[in-house]
């Protein structure tokens, strides 16, 4: 079947797959000339004008390659980024299922949750700034409640659109409540709990870095690619702002690949759509 | 027809109630669940903790947090001790240049990113050029751009409302494309069946049934917008509410950071319930349907 | 009386020869038809049996021009709508199709549903349309759910109405797969006796796709049986029940006998396709 699939693509994939490299290529194409125009001519086009040719933001990617600290950033985000999305998770998804198992619960608990979800999560930044002790623990603060407004609110919306005939197969075949949850509540929340995590994860990279701006232009901030972007434009290195910007994007493209990988590897019976 | 509906509900006392009867039943049943009561219970018990921990017992580092009796002495009072009250004209200049940042950002991202959306579910040739470009620039978180926009846009507004329009551009484009993949093959075939034309296909087809999901978009659109407008005005900004949260922190003062916060959570909820009112207004079709399927 | 209308009308009759199609999903080819040729005479009710995924959704695609044939030749009055200098048949008003699913539009009136034929073809001005489709939807016993949405209604009605919206394009050939497929027994009876009360009025040419039996030799002039995939003709019935047909011819011994020949020749296919275990083809 994997091989079909592939032939598949390959068949219908080519048009598009050229197509999409011409787009990239004029896309590159216009870049270059639209920043360097200015240069030529003394036009300045609104808004590329000032932007580093590719070229250039090129040379200054191999700049930064080998330097230590560059890739001390990438550490220092990721792990503030596992760090609030893992917390997240271990907290969200039980209280998610605790929301749509219990009534009472849900009654208690959801209009609090509720009225706190709508403040955009950056709003809490200068708060939790106050709050916590550390910068370090303010940022994983943050970035935890950015991610698990979203995790809890998918958890419940899937907990809750699980056919209800599943429930009643199993009941009637004797299975016990324990069983009811591991068996058919969790994996039939599975595939919300990774459209909420597949968010969560992109929020949670937007608010680390916010929090690496906001907080991270003292010394203290600790690193990171946010504070890479910010250093850069506090030192008025445009090359190296564009590299920063295009690292988070790598950055941030690997991490929701790779929630999207361990989707496919723990549900099985989704890998046919 | 009128006369047989008075005449029914006069002969039988059964019928089902009309009018205010039918409101006041409503409430009746409301009061009679058990929901509305633990709500209660939930947020006050909430408040109570909060209370509690800031301003009851003072337990250590929440006690450098505004608990809920001073936020609200100060929001209504006449002469707020922090600044900030619903008395006062400069809480109202923050959040009339935010809701108006909001709605250029928002209008401008959707007029862009509806048809170009549109298009590119409708075209294949349209998709295979734009999307990868797309692709490429959408994994770029939107504050990573904040440094280049303040850059290249000139003044305060320039930057913070670029920055919200491409938040909100990304999403619309992608739900409305979305959208149109959604439509069910056999909805093309009929138009082709009974003779449209490739505009016709678009305007009776491809546009009313992708509105489901735009419409989903445009909710999750306006909550992207506000984040990523509290963000930019906290890093650049001259007013607005997320200038207030940060010009409140640095000046030491935490009540009209609190009140901000709350703000931008009622302004937020109240916009994202206004889309969805229009939205249900323009697919009055779609919520009749998922009436009929008891949702 | 209501012989001769039907009868007068001789246009649409379709002509399949040595049609072939294979289709190529993921490099393998899987021979949906295999050279299946069939006659159907203007105005006749022409029903296709056969087991589940055999290919007969197939052929009606290639008539209605959704999807293109690999090799042999469709004709409709002789003139040639796909063959082997064009693959694909253009999709056009004289060949309308009723679907599985039912295809309302979800964000139209059973009114506008119905009026947007014409609109769009410019035969009629919209304000014309719509009194048209209010008319013959009124004829067709739906005059006080013309407002409302599909979504509305039940299944029959936007069925009915479906048949309606085809119906007011004047087509030649009407082309239904299995629309009573997803409705009840007594439900499908009022569909039936419906649809041909509608046939006796127009005489249009059916070619319908069916499961269900009793359904093919109730309603048709001929039931054409075909084999599971590849779709090739297997045995063609004429039902000689005089019209107009009401539910008691169902229990005559003639239907019964009919019934007995029918059933025997598509079992043998239904265990092949069942043995084969295959997914249905879109």
């Amino acid at each position: 079947m994997s091989t079909s699939k592939s032939a598949l693509s390959n068949i219908f994939g080519q048009l598009t797959f050229w197509r999409g490299v011409r787009a990239i290529v004029f896309f590159l194409i216009f870049w270059q000339i639209g920043s360097l125009l200015d240069d030529w001519t003394g036009y300045d086009l609104f808004g590329i004008g000032l932007v580093p040719p590719p070229t250039d933001v090129f040379t200054a990617f191999l700049e930064v390659i080998p330097k230590h600290g560059y890739w001390m950033s990438w550490v220092a985000s990721f792990s503030r980024v596992l760090t609030g999305f893992l917390v997240a998770m271990l907290i969200g998804i039980p209280f998610g299922l605790m929301l749509a198992v219990n009534r009472y619960f849900r009654g208690v608990f959801f209009p609090p949750f509720e009225i706190l979800r709508p403040i955009p999560p950056l709003a809490w930044v200068p708060a939790s700034l106050i709050f916590w002790p550390t910068n370090e623990m303010s940022i994983a603060f943050v970035t935890f409640l950015g991610a698990f407004f979203t995790i809890v609110i998918n958890v419940l919306g899937g907990a809750r659109n699980i056919d209800i005939s599943y429930l009643r197969a199993a009941q009637s075949m004797g299975a016990s409540q324990f069983h009811l949850f591991w068996k058919i509540v969790l994996p039939g929340t599975l595939p919300s709990i990774f459209t909420g995590a597949a968010v969560g994860m992109g929020i949670t990279w937007e608010v680390v870095l916010a929090a690496e701006m906001i907080s991270g232009g003292g010394t203290q901030g600790g690193g990171g690619l946010g504070f890479f972007i910010w250093n850069s434009y506090m030192g008025g290195s445009l090359e190296q702002i564009v590299v920063g910007m295009i690292s988070i994007g790598i950055a941030g493209y690997l991490s929701s690949s790779a929630i999207r990988k361990l989707g496919f590897v723990l549900m099985p019976w989704r890998r046919l759509f | 027809m009128d006369s047989t509906t008075v005449k029914a509900s006069e002969t039988s006392t059964t019928s089902a109630p009309q009018g205010f009867d039918m409101v006041m039943y409503r409430i009746k049943k409301h009061f009679t669940r058990v929901d509305p009561y633990l709500t209660i219970i939930g947020i006050f018990l909430w408040l109570f903790a909060y209370w509690v921990l800031c301003e009851g017992l003072k337990i250590w580092r929440f006690d450098k947090l505004p608990g809920p009796v001073a936020i609200s002495k100060d929001w209504f009072s006449t002469t707020p001790f922090q600044g900030i009250s619903i008395f006062t004209q400069e809480y109202y200049d923050h959040i009339v240049v935010s809701c108006r940042r909001i709605l250029i950002a928002f209008g401008l991202a959707t007029s862009l990113g509806v048809p170009l959306g549109l298009f590119m579910g409708w075209s294949r040739s349209i998709r295979d050029f734009v999307f990868p470009i797309i692709e490429l620039l959408r994994p770029i978180p939107i504050l990573a751009w904040v440094p280049l926009s303040i850059l290249l846009l000139p003044g305060f507004e320039g930057p913070v409302i670029f920055l919200a329009t491409l938040a909100s551009f990304f999403v619309t484009t992608l739900n409305a494309m979305l959208g149109v993949d959604s439509i069910d093959e056999e909805y093309f075939r009929a138009a082709g069946c009974l003779g449209s034309s490739r505009w016709d296909v678009f305007v009776n087809v491809v546009v009313p049934g992708a509105l489901p999901f735009i419409f989903t978009g445009l909710q999750i659109s306006i909550g992207v917008a506000w984040f990523s407008l509290v963000a930019a005005e906290m890093v650049s900004g001259d007013l607005g509410l997320g200038y207030l949260i940060v010009d409140a922190y640095m000046n030491n003062v935490t009540v009209p950071m609190v009140i901000a916060m709350i703000t931008l959570g009622f302004i937020g909820y109240f916009s994202s319930a206004c889309v969805r009112a229009v939205g249900n207004k323009l697919m009055e079709w779609h919520v009749k349907e998922l009436n009929q399927q008891g949702r | 009386m209501v012989k001769n209308t039907a009868k007068a009308a001789k246009k649409g009759a379709i002509s399949i020869k040595n049609v072939t199609k294979v289709y190529d999903p993921g490099g393998v080819n899987v021979m949906a038809v295999d050279n299946c040729s069939m006659e159907i005479a203007g105005g006749e009710v022409c029903m296709i049996v056969g087991p589940s995924g055999c290919g007969k959704t197939t052929l009606l695609n290639a008539i209605a021009g959704f999807h293109s044939i690999t090799e042999g030749s469709i004709e409709v009055d002789g003139e040639l709508l796909c063959g082997p200098t064009k693959p694909k048949a253009e999709q056009g008003a004289d060949r309308m199709v009723v679907f599985q699913h039912g295809a309302l539009f979800p964000w139209k009136t059973l009114q506008e549903n119905v009026a947007y034929g014409p609109t769009v073809q410019k035969a009629m001005s919209s304000g014309e349309a719509m009194d048209k489709a209010g008319q013959m939807l009124a004829e067709a016993g739906l005059g006080s759910f013309i407002k409302k949405f599909p979504g509305e209604v039940s299944s029959g009605m936007a069925r009915r109405a479906e048949i309606v919206r085809a119906l007011i394009n004047n087509p030649k050939v009407l082309l239904l797969d299995e629309p009573y497929r997803a409705m009840d027994a007594l439900t499908k009876q009022i569909m039936h006796e419906s649809l041909l009360e509608t046939y006796d009025r127009t005489g249009v040419t059916i070619f319908f796709i069916t499961h269900d039996l009793e359904e093919a030799i109730f309603l048709g002039d001929k039931v054409h049986i075909v084999t599971t995939r590849p779709c090739q003709l297997k045995k063609t019935v004429e039902v000689n029940i005089p019209r107009p047909r009401s539910y008691e011819t169902q229990s005559s011994e003639e239907f019964r006998k009919l019934l007995d020949e029918v059933n025997e020749a598509v079992h043998e296919e239904a265990v092949k396709a069942f043995k084969a275990g295959e997914r249905e083809l879109a």
